[in-house]
């Protein structure tokens, strides 16, 4: 139990992402921060700033030095307990983004008698000191590991307890569902209107239909927070490494690896106005003898099922317009639900006005030059139409923890015995067996159970009592 | 000295060779004091019972009934321990019915109407017959504690009768405040003085204590009633009863009516309502939500056109009635009026009106789940005194008070069931870990686990304990076994033998359940729907003869278990995955202070209760999952 050294010592970590940049922010927490922040903050002439005599909220510049040397100039931002992220008191030095600086300062509040933050200490601070539930802690995880708009909204939502009220409205719907039907058990012989079971069959209808909503919302918030999968599929030489370097270029600036990430590689992702798209199976694109000889080949049938969007390519001096015919019909039995998008790559100006003709009424087809990076603009463009913006409405609740997904599932599956249940005319008792497990699952996303409440709820609407 | 000193010296110099030092001492004798008498002094504590009136011992203070739904069920579990109360109700019953049959028989509840007077004179005999029981009349005005540990009593009379534990069961005794319309006074049921001193006593010891009301109907002449104008409840056809051991179902029962307010009846107490002590504010105790009183019933549910009255006799022979559901503190001339505008009491004559009455309690925090208080050592308290309201749940704290201090005492383990082993087991668990703001009444509904605490296998679940205890006789418990080998043969059987399409297709057709194409084991045909040990008998010869081996208790419980198999099954699991954390233990002299990380609110609140494990503070209203993850975490898990 004393091994424990929560609260106890001060943490510091990099705040924003690895990497260089124009700044970078340190952030110590813990009941040392000011003091060891104090220790190496002064004014350019190197005089205490006299921290700990400072106000809340207040931003301070100076110099960081490390006795007479003097490593960055900084902008220094002091929060007291219990008002800042993680409840504790915190410090954040702004200083200029080069990694060397980074590495310095770090290195030098670590002499001070600060400690590198583990993974995820920040927020299980936060969480401990009862800045979050546990939803929203897990939503803060999400939102560090959010690289695109869409996910960003999707986390931020979370974490303002949007998905939190979402389903206390939902127990709130059970909660009286089970009220009625222990009113039923507890209070059978009393003078009250017991409820019909046509309503109560509805009620829980009412109560499934949201929950198998939010449940078909975590692919899509998996989606936004993994990216879409995009796989690239065509012959060899039919120049998907060129198309992939293509897309990928332009923005690999704004591509940044974000620390905590589970992905080993972000090389592959792209965020396109605002929307992320993963390539999966580059490795094999960028194998520079393709082994994939034919769309036969089953690892391509693989990469075609755990894809959203198939980019099918081809060359366009290469192919015959009934080959193309037909490896779009196969091509279309093995879609799995994705998005086809048929590409001819390889033209040049003089040549469009012989493909086109050549391969139309084969529905749409974009004309690319991957190397000379003709229309590549377009396609992204056209990727991005593909996410539907109607069915995937990032001001709805969309389901992004794994974890709260499970919980789902499980109150669904309790809701459908209780269905079952129901039309099986089945007392009361044992319905309020699914009825509990359903009510314990939600409970379990935003950690309320109460027993009373059931009780509660009875007595304020119905008159009890001998 | 004065000579009124003087001559008390030498009374209580003379009694004290009488009063031995005892082991128990039981202050109160309604029915949490009379099963911890009995309890303790069966398994061999002497014990002193100090009641202010031996002629009431085991009132019945309100309705004249045992049971009920889940209380029914705590009546039983009481009986499988070893306790008088099922035996004394099913002696003194006047008709019994088993609630809730249509439902599942988690549900089934028994409920008996009592003769008020017998049931009392049933339990006084029981306990002049219990070796090891004393009696004294007398008020209990303090305790004698020295190093904080109970050392016995001082009485009004100026006793001071020594023991080595004091089990409290006041009831509404302490400080009653007895309100009828704007009269008020002082009793602790009418016609009965209250209690003083002892509150104020604990409460200089560093005890909390708050004030509770409950109320209670008129009695009613039953010469003056007209029953042509009531609905006629009888008790069950084949009646059952409480106890396990070998006391009589009933031959001839007594019914009840039932009748309703109206509006006009709704219009007179309104009348009364700026006399109401309820309403102008001079009751500050809080009432139970589940009991309220007409005049809160029509407010609340205004919209409500009439309420259930139901006319219950009072016994075999007395013309007594119990007015149930029209529970009051109006004035008595406004009761009378209303009365009169019910349908069947045109002409009805008052015996007593009804009243409401406030008493101190003591937030059940302040307890182990012993029922011992935290502060002093070997004092328990059972009953209306840690807020709770019902016989019922009385009886039942009080058996267990009975029998812990008798553990204390000899140096025992303690006897605490677990919330998946008894109604009792969450009865206390909620009182000592929650704490309780209005009279805290047993549902269903507050167990997680009911399916397993049904009023069919209290014997199974807790004879052998008792008998552990030294409570249930080695009978008892050969019954209870021999109930289990033969239920055992049933099920063994209905697994292993099948039946013919033949033998039971015409009774499945009468139930409308599909036919059988082919042989099935007769425990798949018994887990269909409104299929029960019945249909078998009426279709096969073979399985009537094998079932006329086994006593209908078997059959019974042999069936339950067969037939809902899969939900005790998911229960037991459920109830094993918290006892992993009822295994959980914390230690009681933990300082959650320290624990910076928890809310303000968790530090106060584990810090008051101590919570044994952590099961047991997950349940602390207030604390939240992440306070119990916090836990967890210092635990290293």
């Amino acid at each position: 139990m004393n091994n424990y050294h929560l609260n106890k010592d001060t943490i510091v970590a990099l705040a924003t992402a690895h990497g260089s940049a124009a700044i970078a922010v340190l952030r110590l927490s813990g009941p040392e921060a000011v003091t060891i922040a104090d220790s190496v903050f002064g004014s350019r002439s190197m005089h205490s700033k006299e921290l700990h005599k400072q106000l809340a909220n207040t931003v301070h510049f100076g110099v960081i030095h490390d006795d007479e040397i003097i490593l960055d100039e900084v902008l220094l931002t002091i929060f007291r307990a219990p008002n800042s992220y993680t409840g504790e008191d915190v410090v954040e030095i702004s200083c200029h983004g080069s990694l060397f600086i980074q590495q310095q300062l770090l290195n030098l509040l670590v002499k001070k008698g600060a400690r590198l933050a583990n993974a995820g200490e920040y927020t299980l601070r936060a969480f401990l000191n009862g800045k979050f539930d546990l939803s929203q802690a897990e939503a803060v995880a999400d939102l560090i590991a959010s690289n695109s708009a869409a996910s960003h909204q999707v986390a931020m939502q979370q974490m303002r307890g949007g998905f939190s009220s979402k389903i206390k409205t939902l127990r709130e719907n059970l909660v009286n569902f089970a009220s009625l039907i222990e009113l039923e058990l507890d209070f059978s012989e009393e003078d009250v209107e017991f409820a019909d079971r046509v309503d109560l069959k509805k009620l829980i209808i009412t109560i499934q239909n949201i929950i198998v909503r939010l449940i078909d919302s975590f692919e899509v918030g998996n989606v936004l927070k993994n990216g879409i999968p995009v796989a690239i599929v065509g012959k060899p030489n039919a120049g998907k490494s060129t198309l992939l370097n293509a897309i990928l270029d332009d923005e690999r600036a704004i591509v940044s690896e974000i620390a905590g990430t589970t992905r080993d590689t972000v090389e592959d992702e792209i965020s396109i106005d605002g929307v992320l798209f993963r390539f999966i199976d580059t490795a094999g694109i960028r194998e520079t003898n393709d082994t994939i000889e034919s769309l036969g080949v089953s690892r391509t049938y693989e990469k075609i099922h755990d894809s959203s969007i198939v980019i099918y390519l081809f060359d366009v001096h290469e192919i015959s317009r009934n080959e193309l015919v037909g490896i779009l019909d196969e091509l279309s039995s093995k879609l799995n639900g994705a998005e086809l998008v048929v590409v001819g790559n390889k033209i040049d100006k003089e040549d469009l006005e012989y493909t086109k003709p050549e391969f139309s009424g084969l529905g749409e087809i974009l004309f690319i030059s991957a190397k000379e990076k003709q229309q590549i603009n377009e396609l992204k463009q056209y990727l991005v139409t593909l996410f539907d913006s109607r069915t995937i409405n990032v001001t709805e609740t969309i389901v992004t923890n794994t974890r709260h997904v499970e919980e789902l599932r499980q109150t669904n599956i309790a809701l459908t015995k209780i269905l079952e249940g129901l039309s099986q005319n089945l007392a009361g008792d044992f319905l309020a067996i699914d009825i509990r497990t359903a009510l314990n699952h939600l409970g379990n996303i935003t950690g309320e159970i109460h027993s009373d409440e059931l009780l509660a709820n009875i007595f304020s609407k119905f008159c009890i009592g001998k | 000295m004065t000579l009124k000193t003087n001559i008390l010296s030498i009374f209580s110099l003379s009694l004290s060779t009488m009063f031995k030092e005892y082991d128990v001492i039981v202050v109160g004798a309604g029915h949490a004091g009379c099963e911890a008498a009995a309890a303790a002094a069966n398994m061999g504590s002497s014990v002193l019972l100090v009641t202010m009136n031996m002629q009431t011992i085991a009132q019945m203070s309100c309705n004249p009934a045992m049971g009920g739904i889940a209380k029914g069920q705590i009546v039983r579990e009481i009986d499988a321990l070893g306790g008088y109360s099922g035996i004394v109700t099913d002696k003194t019953a006047i008709q019994f019915r088993m609630l809730n049959r249509s439902k599942g028989p988690a549900m089934w509840s028994p409920r008996a109407q009592s003769d008020r007077q017998r049931f009392a004179e049933e339990w006084r005999l029981m306990l002049e017959q219990t070796p090891n029981v004393d009696f004294w009349q007398d008020m209990v005005k303090g305790l004698l504690v020295e190093d904080n540990k109970v050392c016995g009593v001082l009485t009004g009379m100026g006793l001071e009768i020594r023991s080595k534990s004091v089990i409290l069961t006041n009831g509404t005794f302490l400080n009653g405040l007895i309100h009828i319309g704007e009269k008020q006074f002082g009793g602790g049921r009418t016609g009965e003085k209250a209690a003083t001193g002892i509150t104020e006593q604990l409460v200089s010891l560093g005890f909390e204590s708050g004030r509770m009301k409950t109320g209670t109907p008129p009695r009613l002449d039953g010469r003056s009633l007209d029953y042509s104008k009531m609905e006629v409840q009888e008790g069950d056809e084949n009646p059952e009863k409480f106890s396990y051991s070998d006391t009589k179902s009933l031959t001839e029962q007594r019914p009840c009516h039932i009748t309703y307010t109206n509006e006009p009846v709704h219009e007179i107490l309104r009348t009364g309502f700026e006399q109401s002590p309820m309403f102008a504010g001079r009751i500050k105790g809080l009432g139970p939500r589940y009991c309220p009183s007409i005049e809160d019933k029509i407010t609340r549910f205004a919209e409500r056109e009439r309420h259930q009255i139901f006319v219950e006799p009072e016994g075999w022979n007395t013309v007594e009635i119990y007015v149930n559901g029209f529970s009051t503190s109006l004035p008595e001339d406004v009761q009378y009026k209303a009365l009169c505008k019910i349908p069947g009491f045109e002409n009805c004559k008052m015996f007593r009106p009804g009243y409401a009455i406030e008493y101190d309690y003591f937030p059940p925090q302040q307890l182990k789940l012993t029922l011992e208080t935290k502060l002093i050592d070997n004092l328990y308290f059972a009953g209306q005194i840690n807020g709770t309201t019902g016989y019922e749940e009385a009886a039942c704290q009080g058996i267990m008070a009975g029998i812990n201090a008798h553990l204390k005492i000899n140096e025992r383990d303690p006897f605490v069931l677990q919330r998946s082993e008894a109604y009792i087991g969450v009865l206390i668990d909620d009182l000592v870990t929650k704490g309780t703001d209005e009279p805290y009444r047993m549902f269903t509904s507050r167990a997680e686990y009911r399916i397993l605490l049904r009023q069919d296998n209290a014997d199974l679940r807790l004879t052998p304990k008792a008998h552990e205890l030294g409570l249930a006789s080695k009978e008892r418990l050969d019954k209870v076994n021999e109930k289990l080998k033969q239920s055992n043969e049933i099920i063994a059987y209905f697994k292993k033998e099948s039946i013919d399409p033949t033998e039971i297709n015409s009774e499945l057709e009468a139930l409308g359940s599909a036919p059988l194409n082919q042989k099935v084991k007769l425990y798949s045909v018994l887990s269909r729907p409104f299929v029960n040990m019945q249909t078998f008998c009426k279709g096969s010869e073979r399985v009537k003869n094998m079932l006329e081996n086994y006593s209908p208790e078997a059959i019974e419980q042999a069936e339950i278990l067969m037939k809902y198999e899969g939900y005790i099954h998911k229960e037991h699991e459920m109830a094993e995955k918290l006892s992993r954390l009822e295994d959980l233990k914390l230690h009681e002299d933990f300082d959650y202070k320290l624990l910076s990380s928890l809310s303000a609110e968790a530090r106060e609140k584990l810090h008051q209760i101590k919570p044994r494990t952590i099961g047991q503070a997950s349940r602390i209203s207030g604390i939240t999952p992440s306070d119990i993850s916090i836990l967890m975490v210092y635990l290293g898990r």
